[in-house]
């Protein structure tokens, strides 16, 4: 594999705000033209890590590289690094021209070639003619747009969003998470994009980093972070999931008998040694059940209840141990009516196992 | 429920305000009498007349002015100076600091004048316009200081945050940014500041020197002395100047709001 | 958005232009009110207003009958201006915040107008208006309704007409401020679980504006005790209020000593009120101020 250089590393930050750690040890590369996204609830973390990217605040221990270069201590003004602001912090009183021209204004390019450059720029985001008008007289998508403007002109290396997408509305939102995708692509310039919506990461993304507590739980592409979550929270945060805790009963060749109770067990694949405690996590629209298992699973369950939800019919069951399951289904009708008892079972290879460790 | 007046109502407001320009109404209407009694004698100019050859109006009125000017760009520079500092500071005494600095506002005003004059007589200063101008900024300096505060506090620290990251230095954020943000709020704490300073009677009573006297002054010893139609005519000339100031801003204000 | 407002670093710092600030308030703020507290404890002086002799006969002089007097006379007239400003105030807020927007601050911009033009000036307004041959005085004559001229200036209803108009301004912006941000819903809710237009002015228009109501009887309380101008002017003298008994002890008995004490017992008064203020309200600042 080709080694290339990181635009960005982080390395090892810690950050506190009054005595609360806020980033607990966190490092990260990212490649050069990289959509990477930071997901996680608030207060998480991630606009706190954005900043000291950005240089809004110095990071307590560790250390930020700009291609290659340290530059931990440098003052915002002097990284080429550029942010898109959560409110996106348009000048209230300059106009849209004013807000796009001023950080050319500020690195003394000359007059009619920044006017060229708002101009392409106003092309780019497709706000041409908008130039006169003040901020307060834009949309939320419009603004959005004219804070990216105003964040690429200076060709920023790397770009920092701050939730985007945060104030619009859901129909405006998906159609901007289009077009920031394209502009990405067509700019070529690396994003690094922070929201909290798993479906806008999930979208647009070409690295996830899951955000938890001042720490990333798992780092990887969305269908990587999706399909094989690594801890319990990355399984929870994206998409709707089981945890299903057992202890292995029996451990074969490549995969292991883990009973969630005495004589219920399921398939997990794997190497593990028998009496280890382990934590899955199966996806909701991945479990099956019927009158008879399948793979070798003994899991049995009563269904408490069906409920269509539209396109899914979202089913309860519930385990011996009283753990209760959710599972969607994309047929509307179910063969077998709340209170019949049944057998859950899936694809082991479609399991997660997202916490291992010796028993008690 | 519905949000209207019934006639009555109407009518409260409307004798409240009428209470309100009463005395207005009456300056105005004998700064054009004749007489110099309660008693109507007919159209005259002669207050006018006599008001612009008082000498000792006018300078007053001059003094006033240069006082409520010199004390307002003084009051700014520190008022601003000190809002915009504190909300970038954090010190022990910081809360003490603020309250202290507050108190001229809080103040009987009759308090502060005679501190003032005790302890300049004390100090050996010789009362006077400097005197004058050093309490009126004082007075001054909290009503900047809690109309800039405000506004900062209200103020999305990502403007400044998005300037530099857009390449500004933190001085060169502020100068492109901040200030101009805060302007409206100084402004208007300045008009406050001017109007108060305009119109001080109590402070100005103790710290004023024998050249320096004020408008305010000159008007509560004449008002003291007796009748002073003068006085009526320098009243409507004020209202005149305080009527065509308020239509100018009304006016600007419309434009710039077409304009857009 | 939290870890924003988390961002401030315990570090201690100060900018520079606090100094500004700094040096101006202690200078011209803390010592001179520190100085009027030291000459309280002073002996007078005729020449120099005060002797280096340490007494605490000011304090005791406090306590003597005029004084007690002046502190009764003085505190009736404030109660009396707060209450009339209050009873004309609140009615004419609450009116003025039921029109439409335009002719809302239409009304607001009127109030306020005259605030630009010298108080005294207005003042000799109604001396005009008040004296023996003045307008009211010549035109009841004119219509025979009377033979002599009414005294109707230089007593103390005309200075609290003096009071009540100089101050009535402070009252009714304060509770402006108040009743305009009031949530009308909350009113139409009360309204709508049954209670009567009065009723629900009464348990929850009155109760939502009391800030506004307490910061405009701080605003008119306050200042009432100090301006000896209208007591002056309006009142002939005849009532002799705390603003007008410093003043004479600092011009003409020259007193200073007393005059100091004097002041600061009113400044107690008064931060006690504020105080009070503060409790009822839990505000921080004067909300009407803002």
């Amino acid at each position: 594999m080709q080694m290339a250089q990181p635009i960005l590393t982080l390395e090892n930050i810690h950050k506190s705000f009054d005595g609360t750690k806020v980033l607990d040890g966190i490092s990260l590369s990212v490649l050069p033209g990289q959509f990477l996204t930071l997901l996680g609830p608030s207060g998480c973390g991630k606009t706190t890590t954005l900043r000291i990217i950005a240089g809004l605040e110095t990071p307590d221990e560790g250390r930020v590289l700009l291609n290659g270069a340290e530059v931990t201590k440098l003052p915002p003004e002097k990284r080429a690094v550029n942010t898109v602001f959560q409110n996106y912090a348009l000048f209230p009183h300059m106009n849209v021209l004013k807000n796009i021209a001023y950080p050319m204004k500020l690195r003394r390019v000359k007059k009619e070639d920044a006017a060229r450059r708002v101009e392409e720029l106003l092309s780019v985001v497709q706000l041409e003619g908008f130039g006169k008008r003040m901020p307060s007289q834009l949309s939320g998508g419009q603004r959005q747009r004219v804070a990216i403007a105003r964040a690429l002109a200076c060709d920023p290396q790397l770009l920092l969003l701050d939730e985007p997408l945060g104030a619009l509305d859901l129909q405006l939102r998906r159609q901007m998470q289009g077009e920031l995708k394209a502009l990405q692509k067509k700019l070529g310039i690396t994003f690094i994009y922070i929201t909290h919506d798993q479906e806008e990461a999930l979208n647009m993304s070409d690295l996830i980093a899951v955000m938890n507590g001042g720490h990333f739980e798992q780092i990887g592409a969305p269908e990587e972070i999706y399909e094989h979550p690594t801890t319990r929270f990355a399984a929870q945060f994206i998409g709707q999931s089981n945890i299903i805790e057992g202890v292995v009963a029996s451990a074969g060749q490549g995969s292991a008998l883990v009973e969630v109770c005495p004589g219920n067990a399921m398939v997990v694949p794997g190497a593990f040694q028998a009496g280890e405690r382990i934590a899955l996590s199966v996806r909701a629209e991945r479990i099956d059940y019927a009158d008879k298992a399948e793979y070798g699973f003994t899991l049995a369950g009563v269904i408490k209840m069906h409920s269509y939800i539209g396109g899914v019919l979202r089913t309860t069951i519930e385990l011996p141990t009283g753990q209760e399951l959710l599972i969607t289904g994309a047929n509307p009708v179910s063969k077998y009516p709340a209170g019949c008892r049944v057998f859950v079972f899936w694809d082991p290879a479609v399991a997660a196992v997202v916490e291992r460790g010796k028993a008690e | 429920m519905k949000r209207t007046n019934t006639w009555r109502s109407k009518l409260f407001v409307l004798l409240v305000l009428l209470f309100n320009y009463l005395p207005i109404i009456v300056v105005v209407v004998y700064s054009f009498n004749a007489s110099k009694y309660g008693n109507w004698e007919g159209f005259s100019l002669e207050w006018y007349e006599k008001l612009f050859r008082n000498t000792q109006i006018m300078r007053s009125l001059k003094n006033s002015l240069f006082l409520a000017v010199s004390s307002c760009a003084l009051s700014i520079l520190i008022g601003t100076a000190g809002a915009v500092g504190m909300a970038k500071s954090r010190f022990r005494a910081q809360n003490l600091l603020e309250n202290v600095s507050l108190i001229p506002m809080m103040l009987p005003e009759i308090i502060l004048g005679m501190a003032y004059l005790s302890f300049f007589s004390i100090l050996q200063v010789p009362f006077g316009m400097v005197t004058l101008i050093i309490a009126h900024t004082t007075f001054c300096v909290p009503y900047i200081f809690i109309n800039v505060q405000s506004r900062l506090v209200g103020l999305d620290p990502a403007y400044v945050e998005a300037a530099r990251d857009l390449g500004a230095t933190q001085t060169r954020a502020f100068y492109d940014v901040t200030l101009p943000l805060i302007t409206p709020a100084i402004i208007s704490g300045a008009l406050l500041a001017f109007a108060m300073s305009m119109d001080d009677v109590v402070i100005s009573f103790f710290v004023t020197g024998t050249t320096s006297n004020t408008l305010p002054l000159q008007v509560y010893s004449m008002l003291k002395m007796g009748v002073t139609p003068e006085v009526n005519a320098l009243c409507t000339l004020m209202l005149l100047v305080v009527f065509g100031a308020i239509g100018v801003f009304y006016l600007l204000s419309s434009l710039r709001r077409k304009a857009r | 958005m939290r870890e924003r407002e988390l961002s401030s670093a315990p570090k201690r710092r100060i900018a520079p232009t606090v100094w500004i600030l700094a040096i101006w308030t202690f200078l011209f703020v803390a010592l001179p009110l520190l100085y009027v507290i030291g000459i309280t404890f002073l002996e007078k002086d005729d020449v120099w207003g005060i002797t280096n002799v340490f007494t605490l006969e000011n304090y005791k002089n406090l306590f003597s009958a005029v004084y007690g007097k002046v502190f009764l006379d003085s505190f009736l007239v404030a109660i009396a201006t707060t209450v009339l400003t209050l009873l004309i105030g609140y009615p004419f807020a609450y009116f003025t915040a039921k029109f439409p927007p335009r002719v809302r601050s239409f009304i607001v911009l009127l109030l306020m107008t005259p605030f630009w033009i010298n108080s005294l000036l207005r003042l000799n307004g109604w001396i005009i208006l008040l004296k023996a041959n003045g307008v009211v005085n010549v035109s009841l004559q004119a219509l025979g309704l009377i033979d002599e001229p009414l005294k109707i200036l230089y007593n103390n209803g005309a200075m609290m007409l003096g009071m009540v108009y100089a101050l009535l301004p402070f009252m009714i912006t304060s509770i402006y401020n108040s009743v305009e941000k009031l949530d009308w819903t909350v009113v139409e809710a009360s309204r709508d679980l049954g209670a009567s237009p009065f009723k629900a002015f009464c348990t929850v228009t009155v109760p939502l504006t009391v800030p506004g109501i307490v910061a405009g009887c701080v605003l008119v309380f306050v200042p009432s005790m100090g301006l000896f101008f209208i007591s002056d002017l309006l009142g002939g003298g005849k009532t002799l209020l705390l603003g007008n008994l410093i003043k004479n002890e600092f011009m003409q008995a020259r007193n200073w000593p007393m005059g100091a004490t004097l002041s600061i017992a009113m400044l107690v008064f008064t931060t006690v009120f504020i105080y009070l203020y503060k409790k009822v309200t839990g505000a921080k600042t004067l909300g009407g101020l803002r």
